[in-house]
């Protein structure tokens, strides 16, 4: 009997195990790496706290989708494009501080709410394929960013400040300084514990952010879209407005990625203009997957464990490498590297899980039966 | 049962056509208030058709709408779509359910039409950010439960319910709708077991009792005699009967339904008992199957040369699941011998290499082609698996399909099993559900293979073709020498077609009995071992 239990007890441990592989290869990659690296504790703990600070937002913003079914949102760089339009608007008008920042963020509502808009119809037309299709939308409005910046600002959008123009007297410089908004956020109301800079503010309003997630579940419109997330053409059968439900997804996660790429900024305290937004969603989307969850379940948990694991490695990893291999280009590379592993591993899991379970269904019957036939 | 004043529907001289192609011709009929109307009829009388019409779809607009009119309370109505008709009190219950998986049934129950409280970010962005009401959901689907009579766990998700839960979860979400004064049952036991289908009898029963007209579609005839108040009898598109269900028997419906005497289903004494010393063909032992609803444990079945093996039971004790499990569609595990050698499981194509065929219960999705035409659904696996209907040219190098010989071949058996349709080149999908399987059987049959597992043939298909479908698994089986096993819910035509049958209960057989056994004997291997 308690033969039984403890096998049970085995099973369950394995489970656990498996449905959680990702996150559990990764602390044991910064279990290893944290000695070898060396850094102090605090000094570890105050770049994690940083990091969080500065990526939390963005990463919480992929929920929306994921809950509407439409997978991990690539498109969420269309939102850090949007806040960067505002931001270089706002940097030259030389609103600082405060008042700069949220004027950025009230700025980028209108563009990436459009382009949420332009997104989320293009994925309606493209049903079973929302991933790939936005992962491509990306360069093609990367296409019209570069445009806006690059050749119509100047002549068309007026610029006032030479300072953050390209020498050839249109376009926009490869980086503009936002010194004089860099961290005004994260200093408001920050505390330090003993060395370790805490910036409660920003973590309130990432806070307001994961009580609406909450919040949202429970109202219609959540509803709605975990209805539309599960099954399509029932929730169009009750009724349900699928297409609209979807786009609205989407929009809400462009236009929350445009507040997160605004509080991004400004914690790192320049722009830069044309790679900036190449690689958020790209981390976004690894932090997310780092921490758990799947193409078609995430939680505000996953997003937290995530960034946390996922900046953790970034930190180290450098640091590790140089100690090991003497270069630390390779540690370097090794982060890149991984991240790209993981979204690629949580692709795979997501059809290999379903394969597994069922597998799993069939080899519990036979172990019953060969049981049975024991007791014979 | 009479009616007062105006009754609650009239479908008056309702004609309908699908491209010249008359379906319905003058429907005429009144259901009264709190009435239960049985409809039955063939497959392709037009039953679903005029449901359709009644319900408001989509195919029926796409597809020139119809003549005649319909009249609610008195009032004659058109819905353009079943949203309108769901306004005027109009409810439907599909044969495919349209249910949630990851939703508990109080949420699919109520989905869409949540009861909502109201919040601050509503009144800037619009109803959506209401919140719900999670108390006022509990209570009203508590109350439709309740109206309903059947008890079912409100709180239970889709999708670890048992199939018979997620049948009474959608008439409950109908029942929610307090506007709901007809309800449409479209073939509601067809899933259920004996005694969920008693239940949900009841609560016919019970609703009529409570006001609401029920118009209750279903193949098993003396159902309608249990809870009917009146019959409509339709073949080939006119209403042949209109009857009070009083004075009715199930054979007198059979007589109308087919326009002829059918012969009276006995188990037939008259099968010749085949040799029984002859060779074991395909032995299985300890086989189990990980299909979902319909586990298979521990079978061990031995199966003779060129007989007609019946698997019965009753639904979800998983005699569907040991086809599906020795075809390889199913996870499986165990050891299969045909022939003297070992069957791999879990892999299709190496049964089909065996010269196996399989005719699944599923013929939607796994047994046909819907969008091609009858001639590709009857030679494509022939095609894909013996080469056969293939032309080779340059030696081998290039394979060319021989449009004559499948055409040949699929109209002699769309003669020999009298499929209805316009020409071989029609679209699957175009057939009525009792020809589709008859398609299916088709394809087997081209295969000509040395086994056959023919699972449900006649599910869902009416009383004329059921019997063709037998005469030609017969035919096949004494031509051919082809070994036959039939899986079948129906005992009395496995009685009638079968030399030997086995009874699953519980994953298990519980015992094999030849054909001739009296029915009380197999009623208690049914229920031998159900949990």
């Amino acid at each position: 009997m308690s033969q039984k239990k403890n096998a049970l007890a085995g099973k369950k441990a394995l489970e656990l195990l498996s449905g959680n592989a990702v996150p559990i290869m990764f602390i044991i990659i910064c279990a290893i790496f944290i000695p070898l690296a060396g850094f102090s504790p605090s000094y570890l703990l105050n770049e994690i706290i940083t990091r969080m600070g500065r990526n939390l937002f963005l990463v919480l913003c992929l929920l929306f989708p994921i809950m509407a079914g439409m997978g991990l949102n690539f498109a969420m760089t269309l939102g850090a494009m949007g806040a960067e339009i505002a931001v270089i608007l706002v940097a030259d008008w030389q609103i600082w501080g405060i008042p700069g920042v949220v004027l950025s963020m009230i700025l980028s509502i209108p563009f990436s709410a459009l382009l949420g808009f332009i997104c989320g119809t293009l994925q309606n037309m493209s049903k079973g394929r929302e991933m790939i299709t936005s992962y491509i939308i990306n360069f093609f409005i990367n296409g019209w960013y570069l445009l806006i910046v690059l050749y119509t600002m100047g002549p068309i959008i007026p610029i006032i400040h030479s300072s953050i123009m390209l020498p050839r007297g249109y376009g926009i410089r490869n980086t503009v300084s936002l010194l004089n908004m860099r961290q005004c956020l994260d200093d408001l109301l920050a505390i330090r514990i003993s060395g370790v800079k805490i910036p409660v503010f920003t973590f309130l309003l990432v806070g307001l952010l994961c009580l609406f997630i909450v919040w949202f579940r429970r109202t219609k419109l959540g509803q709605d879209m975990r209805a539309v997330g599960q099954d399509m053409q029932v929730a169009k059968d009750a009724g349900i407005n699928v297409d609209r439900t979807r786009i609205l997804s989407v929009v809400m996660s462009t236009v929350c990625a445009g507040f997160g790429m605004v509080i991004y900024l400004q914690n790192i305290g320049n722009l830069p203009t044309y790679t900036g937004h190449s690689q958020i969603g790209m981390f976004c989307i690894a932090a997310l997957l780092v921490g758990g969850a799947s193409v078609e379940k995430a939680t505000i948990g996953n997003a937290f464990l995530g960034v946390t694991l996922f900046h953790l490695m970034f930190i180290v990893a450098p640091s590790a490498g140089k100690v090991i291999t003497g270069d630390s280009m390779v540690g370097e590379y090794f982060r890149v590297f991984l991240s790209y592993g993981v979204i690629t591993i949580a692709l795979i899991m997501y059809e290999a899980k379903k394969r597994m379970e069922k597998s799993r269904a069939g080899q519990e019957l036979a172990q019953a039966q060969k049981e049975e036939e024991a007791a014979q | 049962m009479t009616d007062n004043g105006t009754p609650l529907l009239q479908m008056r001289n309702i004609k309908k056509d699908f491209f010249g192609n008359q379906v319905l011709t003058d429907i005429n009929f009144t259901l009264g208030a709190g009435q239960v109307l049985g409809l039955c009829g063939e497959n392709g009388a037009g039953k679903s058709t005029l449901m359709k019409i009644l319900f408001g779809m989509d195919v029926i607009r796409e597809t020139g709408g119809y003549s005649g009119e319909i009249l609610i309370d008195g009032k004659p109505v058109a819905f353009h779509t079943p949203f309108d008709a769901l306004t005027a009190g109009i409810g439907m219950v599909h044969q495919e359910f349209s249910l949630i998986p990851g939703f508990t049934a109080t949420e699919n129950i109520l989905l869409d039409r949540e009861p909502q409280k109201k919040t601050i970010l509503a009144e800037v962005f619009g109803d959506r950010l209401n919140t719900l009401d999670y108390k006022e959901m509990d209570r009203r689907a508590a109350a439709a439960i309740q109206k309903m009579g059947v008890a079912i766990d409100p709180n239970m998700t889709i999708s670890s319910m048992p199939v018979g839960h997620k049948q009474f979860t959608e008439i409950a979400r109908e029942l929610s709708k307090d506007q709901l004064k007809l309800l449409i049952l479209d073939e509601p036991t067809a899933v259920l077991t004996e005694k969920e289908a008693e239940a949900l009898l009841e609560s016919i029963r019970n609703m009529a009792a409570q006001g609401i007209s029920i118009i209750f579609i279903t193949h098993r005839l003396h159902e309608i005699l249990a809870v009917c108040d009146k019959v409509v009898v339709m073949r080939d598109g006119y209403v042949v009967q209109d009857v009070p269900a009083a004075g009715t028997s199930v054979e007198d419906i059979t007589r109308w339904m087919v326009g002829r005497d059918v012969q009276s289903s006995s188990a037939q004494t008259a099968v010749q008992i085949k040799n029984t010393s002859a060779k074991t063909i395909m032995s299985i032992q300890h086989l189990w199957v990980d299909m979902p609803g319909e586990t298979v444990r521990n079978v061990s079945l031995d199966i003779r040369e060129g007989e007609i093996l019946g698997i019965g039971g009753l639904a979800g004790q998983g005699k569907l699941g040991i086809p599906n499990g020795i075809m390889g569609l199913y996870e499986a595990g165990g050891t299969v011998e045909f022939d003297g050698k070992k069957i791999p499981l879990n892999s299709p194509r190496k049964c089909l290499d065996a010269s196996l065929a399989f005719v699944s219960e599923d013929r939607r999705e796994v047994g046909l082609l819907l969008d091609e035409s009858l001639e590709w659904n009857v030679a494509f696996p022939a095609m894909q698996i013996q080469n056969k209907f293939l032309k080779n040219l340059l030696g081998g190098l290039i394979k060319w399909r021989d449009e004559k010989g499948i055409r040949s071949v699929t109209q002699k058996y769309i003669d020999q099993l009298q499929i209805k349709c316009t020409s071989s080149k029609q679209k699957a999908k175009e057939l009525s559900g009792g020809n589709q399987q008859k398609v299916c059987l088709a394809k087997a049959f081209a295969l000509e293979p040395k086994f056959l597992f023919v699972s449900e043939p006649t599910r869902g298909i009416d009383v004329g073709a059921k019997a063709l479908v037998l005469e030609a698994l017969k035919q096949f089986n004494r031509d051919s020498g082809v070994t036959v096993v039939m899986i079948s819910s129906e005992l009395e035509e496995l009685r009638q077609t079968c030399d030997r049958i086995a009874i699953i209960s519980g994953g298990r057989v519980a015992g094999i009995l030849p054909a001739a056994a009296s029915s009380e004997e197999f009623g208690m291997l049914m229920v031998s071992q159900v949990k």
